[in-house]
């Protein structure tokens, strides 16, 4: 009896997807793009996911150990900030210089901001940010796919147009499938593109993402590509753009990261289409081949103001149509 | 005699507060602009702290000097031409003995003019009271602003290029190129102030 009658803030419905549950649902879905770049990049690819999925939820521990409260790091978010982090790095890293970045995306750029659910900025991008302009000529140097144990350097397809030597697929010894399955070099997480979009597919059907963000960015993308990206328009390789760098990794698991993503549908579609004008601009003019991190992490500071544009109207309020009613009948 | 001891324990406590309790950088959080840009080395912070301390100290000197002959209206522009007339001399001084350090510093010596602090001390302290604090406040703000950049730059330039006053430190340790870009300045400054604010105040807001 007593229960029925306690007194709360709301919100008052209570969803059965708790923390723990979303970030291991993510966790899981990332796994089989996880395997897949083990299989491309070696074991050293193993060797980084671990270093940055243990220095992620020791530094977790420790910190909120530091700050007196709950010890919380077994809710996966830690884990997954470090196994995202993992994916967008090259496999042939230092290792410390992954479990320094793992460090900074949970010390710096999550708890610094107040823990989970506080921070602005996505922390596994601006932990590769930070890497990638403290240590850029390690952050750019990419292991060819199946190269292990040697290890060969080799241009990622990007790179290779960027910088002008060679301007299509062909020239590259490259087909679609190679693309799509993962056959060429770039960071251990974002090649293997079939298995991110099964991933993708279990995070829609279990109702952890919604389709809005992802599709946004990579139909603006496309389409701006499609219009802009080659000579004239119409003549760029549409496809090859949205498969050859990281856009599929991060429009559909960085992207939709909840806490850094608008809450409201039309300032989602918003977000993706920023991701995706930003995406197109770093890689057609900006000194980068590849730039959707950067887009996201841009597009993160914009979330505040997007959800304060699309904040929607309280039930009742606003808009009064019995008062102008009643006005033109006087 | 009793009289002098207690103006010489103000005085000191003019002098001390700006180098912790209201260091112009760490607390005050004025002057971010050199405090950012010229901490990328040692010898950077302490040639834009000195520089900037002489400014200071002679600025609020005059504009304590002044302070009843000037009309308040008008009290801006007049602190602004006393500042700008020292930023020039400390400039030309600056060319013509430290050549080298004067073309590293580039444009941030002439915008001392502009520095937040100076101003700040000018408007805030130096129009309000006799000469004596007004010099030991510019003295004091000075040093508290010239160290604030030093802790800065001594932990940009260790970690962002192996050097400590250009001398290399760590051999082995590959820097990391970021602490001596414009996000490291903002990093390490976020970072201190944190630190110093958790010193201060303790962890009541932590």
């Amino acid at each position: 009896m007593k229960k029925a009658l306690s007194v709360s803030v709301s919100p008052h419905l209570l969803s059965a997807k708790s923390t723990p549950v979303i970030m291991w649902t993510v966790f899981l879905s990332l796994v089989p793009a996880g395997l897949a770049g083990i299989f491309i990049f070696g074991p050293r690819a193993l060797w980084i996911i671990s270093a940055c999925v243990v220095t992620a939820v020791v530094t977790e521990a420790l910190i909120l150990r530091l700050r007196r409260k709950k010890l919380a790091c077994a809710d996966g978010s830690a884990a997954l900030t470090g196994l995202l982090l993992a994916y967008c790095l090259p496999a042939a890293l230092p290792l410390w210089m992954a479990c320094l970045g793992s460090f900074f995306a949970i010390a710096v750029a999550k708890q610094s901001f107040g823990g989970l659910g506080r921070n602005i900025f996505n922390p596994a991008l601006a932990a590769r940010a930070f890497l990638l302009l403290a240590w850029p000529k390690q952050m750019i140097s990419f292991n060819a796919a199946f190269s292990y144990p040697d290890a060969i350097t080799q241009a990622t397809p990007l790179e290779l147009l960027k910088e002008g030597r060679m301007e299509n697929l062909s020239q590259m010894g490259l087909s679609y499938l190679d693309l799509f399955l993962g056959n060429r070099a770039g960071c251990i997480g974002e090649a293997a593109v079939a298995f991110l979009l099964l991933g993708a597919l279990f995070l829609l059907w279990r109702g952890i993402i919604s389709w809005h963000i992802p599709l946004s960015f990579i139909l603006s993308l496309a389409a701006l590509t499609w219009l802009w990206g080659g000579k004239a328009i119409g003549e760029a390789d549409t496809l090859f753009f949205i498969l050859a760098g990281g856009v599929v990794l991060g429009a559909f698991f960085m992207a939709t990261d909840c806490v850094t993503s608008p809450l409201t549908r039309k300032g989602q579609l918003i977000f993706g289409i920023g991701c995706g004008l930003i995406t197109f601009v770093i890689r057609k003019w900006g000194g980068y081949p590849e730039g959707v991190s950067f887009a996201i992490l841009m597009m993160n500071a914009a979330v505040p103001l997007l959800d304060r544009f699309f904040r929607p109207r309280v039930y009742g309020s606003g808009v009064n149509k019995y008062e102008k009613v009643a006005k033109r009948v006087r | 005699m009793v009289r002098v001891l207690i103006n010489m324990k103000k005085w000191l406590r003019e002098f001390a507060k700006g180098i912790w309790r209201e260091n112009p950088v760490f607390v005050i959080i004025l002057g971010l602009c050199p405090a950012l840009a010229v901490s990328t080395s040692l010898e950077n912070a302490l040639g834009m702290g000195l520089a900037a301390t002489f400014v200071l100290v002679c600025s609020n000197t005059l504009v304590s000097g002044i302070r009843n002959i000037v009309p308040s209206r008008i009290r801006i522009p007049c602190f602004i031409v006393v500042i700008a007339s020292f930023v020039t001399t400390v400039e030309l001084l600056m060319a013509a003995f430290v050549p080298q350090l004067a073309r590293q510093l580039g444009i941030f010596v002439p915008l001392i003019v502009v520095n937040c602090i100076i101003m700040g001390r000018a408007e805030g302290f130096a129009s309000k009271n006799k000469i004596m604090p007004a010099v030991l406040d510019g003295l004091g703000m000075g040093v508290g602003f010239t160290l604030a950049l030093a802790v800065i730059a001594v932990i940009r330039e260790l970690l962002g290029s192996g050097r400590i006053f250009g001398q290399v430190i760590f051999s082995e340790f590959l820097p990391a190129t970021i602490m001596i870009l414009p996000p490291g300045a903002l990093l390490t400054l976020g970072l201190l102030i944190g630190l110093i604010n958790l010193l201060t105040k303790g962890r009541k807001r932590l």
